[in-house]
Order: structure tokens, then sequence, then C-alpha cells
């Protein structure tokens, strides 16, 4: 049963490294939205009994993940008229290797801790890690505050992988958890990008150096 | 039952506020809410009410201090709100008094709450908040402030859950259903995993530290705290702070309970130290008296983390620090925005003289400077002379000699730019629209938390003592 938690987590690996490299503003709103829509599958391919609230918590993660955060940010896209281009801080080929590295470190790793019953022969921790470390790339690494909040949210998606392991353990501190931080990602997406756009004209965080030291 | 009306109250003023159409009335519906808070408060810490919701929601002994804290500075920060808006009428305050209220009730919350998962969920709930709060002004700057903080501290909480999954991972070992309450965390801890269980207290540590304000993950602050309205940055220096200091100290008495207690005493002082250096090398040439204010917050959380990592009677140091931290952020940030007021400037070029055109604020915001560097005979003095003689007693040469350089480092950077601030001889008004002077308003709040401050110097009543060192002894656990 194990490939068929795996094939999803691979395509995701593979996403990571994609978004890494893309230099095309709307393809990476795509594949965050698609990478949100694999993984609100996941839940229904661990449990073995599937209750409502399971259902109902993946349904309404595929609808925000995968539709309503990547409808609002082409909206912010379309107002802001900024250039469709990421402007990266550090060339796309050197994150993408660094995301490579991660993602070998990140399987490296997950081998040498101590497993748990569901992680033995999933690749749910590394696949975990290694979208954090991709979050905290895109975060860092790119100018723009719609490419920073895309970062946030795949930081958001390895939590959830991780997620995942805990479902039968803590299912409510799992489901909350998941679902608050998506109400934190529409609520940081929506009421700030408009408010920047506003201010400044402009989404680029390189006009945040007023406050500067 | 208490419980519920502590964490209910302010969420029904909340709505009330927000239904509210008058500018004036709002206000006066956050001192109605602030008051009842501060009395129903006081009843749990007389009445000990028994734990609620399945022990959930109950108060340990830090917790008790916290709360506290919080309650009592939020009744005299809304007296003062009710002063300041008078000068803000342009400007409405519908997003503003809710946000303070449900900044209150998701406090008290995390205060109150005995779970992992709750206390995320009520750290979450203050973080959201404060966001509209910061952007009171509306101006660029205030949207750049907003921005960091909200990114910053996103991330910090995202980063907290995490901590939080790896301590469920940690416990599962020998619990296929583990209970997340702390008081089970605690007693089960031996039996936990100790690999997962350090990566929990980092990551948790890096999360929560994040909303204390931790070097270097403090880069929000000075942005927020000067852009924010003054009130606003009183109540996070000492109610935000402080309840991420708790939720600190509670996931760390796990870890101690998990035979971890020399690794997260070392993370801690190293943390700690670095806070207060960081805050040390950029309050000196600081021309802005509210970011100043916010090194300020950066280094007493270095020390408050300083003196949780050292423990014993260090922490009980710590955690009277914390709540004269507390006391004495709310002088200094509520002088702090009147002065700001009168001058239409919060930077040192502007500044001169504060003591002659407000006598009152000037005053109190020297005090407060005195204060919160550790000068007798105000009661951070106390507290830090007791983490201080802690590190020596307890064989910390090298760190206590560290603490007292940082501390006069503080103490001189902080200094140049407050007596530029207050003595010598104003300015002439360039604009004459500022008509600020210190009135009852905003004058009382500021002289009632100066009195608390002296008090805790000179006399601490014996139930806080009481207090304190029974949160010492709570977090003594054996591993």
């Amino acid at each position: 049963m194990h490939w068929l938690v795996n094939t999803p987590l691979v395509i995701v690996l593979l996403v990571n490294l994609f978004m890494l490299g893309v230099s095309r503003m709307r393809s990476l709103i795509y594949s965050a939205a698609a990478q949100g829509v694999i993984l609100s599958a996941l839940p229904l391919l661990l449990e073995k009994r599937i209750g409502l609230m399971i259902i109902i918590v993946a349904l309404v993660t595929a609808v925000i993940k995968g539709f309503l955060i990547p409808q609002m940010l082409h909206k912010a896209l379309r107002d802001a008229q900024i250039k469709r281009e990421v402007e990266p801080l550090i060339g796309f080929l050197p994150t993408m290797l660094l995301g490579a590295l991660g993602t070998a470190a990140s399987i490296t790793f997950a081998a040498y801790l101590p497993v748990t019953q569901t992680g033995t022969s999933t690749l749910i921790i590394p696949a975990s890690f290694s979208t954090v470390l991709t979050g905290f790339l895109l975060l860092t690494t790119r100018y723009k505050a719609i490419t920073q909040v895309i970062g946030y949210l795949i930081l958001e998606n390895g939590i959830y992988i991780f997620g995942m392991l805990l479902l039968t353990a803590v299912p409510f501190l799992v489901e909350l958890g998941i679902l608050l931080d998506l109400f934190v990602g529409i609520f940081v997406v929506s009421i700030i990008l408009n408010h920047i756009n506003e201010a400044f004209s402009s989404l680029d965080t390189r006009q945040l150096t007023a406050l500067k030291e | 039952m208490l419980f519920a009306v502590l964490i209910f109250i302010p969420v029904l003023a909340a709505i009330a506020a927000a239904a509210t159409t008058s500018n004036a009335l709002r206000p006066w519906i956050m001192v109605i809410a602030g008051s009842l808070h501060f009395a129903v408060m006081l009843a749990i810490l007389v009445f000990q009410p028994a734990p609620i919701w399945g022990g959930w929601v109950g108060l340990d002994p830090p917790g008790k201090l916290v709360l506290l804290l919080i309650s009592t500075l939020f009744l005299v920060c809304s007296i003062y709100t009710v002063g300041y808006l008078r000068y803000r009428t342009e400007r409405s305050n519908r997003v503003l008094i809710p946000c303070l209220l449900i900044f209150l009730a998701g406090s008290s919350l995390l205060a109150c709450s005995q779970q992992l998962g709750l206390m995320w969920i009520a750290m979450e709930t203050t973080a959201l908040s404060t966001a509209p709060m910061i952007y009171f002004n509306r101006t660029a700057r205030s949207i750049e402030a907003t921005w960091k903080y909200l990114l910053l501290s996103s991330v910090g909480i995202a980063l907290a859950l995490l901590g939080s999954f790896f301590l469920v991972c940690a416990m599962l070992e020998h619990d296929p259903y583990p209970s997340l309450l702390f008081s089970h965390l605690v007693r089960h801890a031996g039996a936990a995993n100790a690999v997962w269980l350090k990566m929990a207290f980092v990551l948790l540590l890096v999360g929560y530290g994040t909303k204390m304000g931790l070097a270097p993950m403090h880069t929000w602050k000075p942005d927020a705290y000067g852009e924010a309205p003054g009130v606003v940055g009183a109540l996070l220096a000492s109610g935000l702070t402080s309840c991420a200091f708790l939720a600190i100290l509670r996931v760390d008495r796990v870890c101690i309970a998990g035979g971890l207690q020399t690794y997260t005493s070392h993370l801690l002082i190293g943390m700690g130290l670095l806070s207060m250096a960081v805050a040390a090398v950029f309050m000196l040439g600081q021309k802005d008296i509210k970011r100043m204010l916010a090194y300020s917050s950066v280094e007493q959380m270095g020390i408050l983390a300083l003196g949780a990592g050292i423990g014993g009677p260090a922490l009980y140091g710590a955690l009277l620090q914390m709540i004269n931290n507390g006391l004495t952020k709310g002088m200094l940030f509520l002088s702090a925005g009147n002065i700001h007021r009168s001058y239409g400037s919060k930077n040192t070029d502007d500044v001169h003289g504060a003591m002659r055109r407000l006598p009152l604020s000037g005053t109190i915001f020297m005090l407060g400077f005195l204060a919160i560097t550790g000068s007798p005979p105000f009661g951070p003095f106390i507290s830090v002379f007791t983490i201080l003689n802690a590190a020596f007693s307890r064989h910390f040469f090298v760190i206590g000699a560290l603490f007292l350089l940082l501390l006069l480092m503080v103490f001189m950077g902080m200094g140049r730019t407050v007596l530029v601030a207050v003595l010598g001889k104003p300015l002439p008004r360039k604009r004459s629209i500022n008509a600020y002077r210190d009135g009852w308003m905003t004058g009382l709040p500021l002289v009632v938390s100066f009195l608390l401050v002296l008090m805790l110097g000179v006399h601490i009543p014996p139930f806080l003592t009481h207090m304190l060192q029974q949160a010492r002894k709570f977090m003594e656990v054996q591993p």
C-alpha cells in the first residue's frame, strides 16, 4: 500500500524543484496550487477508516489551497501590473541546486531518525523536510511579496505533510492546525497584498526599506 | 465557570465594540471590559477554581503570574486609550478597539491553556489580532512594519506547530494515542524519544522565540513597535512577549522532565546572551525613541531567557523580571507615545527638553529609563540582581560577567538617547496643530504604572512572593 502514498509524495518533491527553477510567476502559482491539491488527497490515502471529519478537511484544503488562494494571487498579480517574472536574489539554477541538495540531505537525515510506526517505509518525513526547506528558500531568495507568500504556503505544505504521520494519534491537533494555518494564509494574502499595492504601487519588497537599520 | 467568563468577556466586548457606531463611545467599552476582566482575574486568583473543559483550561503557577500582569496592564492601557483616541478623532477606531479586545481574549486563553494545541491556537489568535493594530496609522511605513511582522510571525507560528508535531512524535514511542495535556506530557516525558524531543525544543524555542523577540528572530520588533501607537507597543512589549515566554517555559518543563535540562539550559542561555548583545549594539546611536524601546525589549527578553536557562533562584528572578519589565515597558511606551504626540516626531533630532514641555510624561520617561536599566530603587533592580547573584552562586562566572558587561552597554546606549530627548531646551514648535498637553486620561496610567514599579523595588507584596515561589517550584521537575 505504500506506493499509494509515496507516488504523490514523489510528485510533490519534483514540484518543489520545479518551483525553485521556474521564472514565470504564473507557473509558480499553478505549481503551488497543484501541490496543494495533491496534498489534500493524502489523508484519504493514509487513513484506513475514513470519517466525515477527514473528508471535510480534505475537501476544504483542496478548495482553499488549489483554488481560493491561487485565485487571490492571480488577482493580486493582475492588479499590481508588475513584471510577471520572479526576480530572484540568488539565480534559478543555484537555488535549484540548493533545493536538490536539501532534498538529498532530508532523505539521509530522515534515515537516521528513530522511526515511528507509520514513518518507517513511506517518504513522509523526508518529503516534509524537503518541502519546508523549499519554502524557506523561496521566502528568503525572492524579492516580490507574492513570491514570499508562496514560499510561506509551501512551508505550510511541508508541515502539513508531517502532520500526516500524526493523523491517527492526535487528529484534533492536526486538523485544527491545518485549518488555522490556511486561515492565516488567506489573511496574509488578501489583506496585506492589497494594502502594500496601494501604498507603494508595487509588490516589490525592495521598496520596503524605509525602516532599515 | 470563571475561566469561561474570563475569556468570553473580551470576546463579547469586541463584538459590542465592532457593532457600536460611535467613535467616542468605543474606547469606554474597552475600559468596562478591562475592569470586569481584572475583577474576574482577581476572583480566579483568590478562589482557585478547578480546571474546566477536560483540564484544557486551568492555571499553573507561571500562568497565574502572566494573567495577573496582562490583566493589570490592559486596565491601565485601556484608560490611556480613551485619552489617546481623543487626539485621533480623525481616524475610525472600529478595527483597533475590537482587535485590542481580541488580543486580551487570546492572551488570557494562552495564560490559562494547559494543552499543547490549545496554547498554539491562543498564540495564533494574539498574532493575528496584532497585525491590524500595527497598521492603525495607515502610512507606508506602518504597512512595511505590518508586512514584516506578519510574515515573520506567521513563519514563527508555523515552526511552533511543526515543533508541537515533533513533540507528539517523541511521545508516540510509548503511547500511540498520547494526551497533549501538559501534566500528562511532563509525567511521560521520561519515556519519550530524546532525539525528537530535542528537535521539538529547538523548533518551539525558535517559533515562540520569534513572538517573544529573541535575537536573531527579533527583526520585526523595532519596526512594529516603532510604527504602532504607543499603547499597542506597551501591550506588545509586555503582554505578547510574556505570553510567548510562558509558552517557552511550559515546553522547557516538559523537556526538563525528559532529562534534557543541560541541553535546554545551554540553548536558553545562548539565545539570551545573543539577544542582549544584539540589543546593546543596535541601541548605540539609536535616534528613534520608540525603536530604542523595542531594542530594550529585545534586551529584556534576553534577560528572561538567560534567567530561565540558569534556573533555580535565577528563574525566580526571571519571573519577577517579567512582571517588572511588563510594568516598566507600559510606563515607557505610554510616555513615549505622549512625547511623540506633542512633538509630532519620535526622533531625537527634533525631540529635546521633553521634561520642560511635558513635565509629567518627560519625567516618567526618564524614570522609566532608570528603572528598565536596573537602577535602584525600582523593581527591575531587584530581579536583575537576583539573576546575577544566581549566575555567580551557580558557578556561571563567564556568563555572569558577560551579563554585567552587556547591562552596562545597554545603560550607556539607552542613556544617550533618553538624555537628549528629555533634557535641554525644547525647540520652538514647528506647527501649532500639536496641541497635546498632559491630561488626566493620558497621565494617570503613567503614574499608576510608575507607582507599581516603585513598589516592587521597595517592597514585594507577600502574595506575589508566594506566587513567584510557587512558580519556581513548579518548574523544578525531576527527570
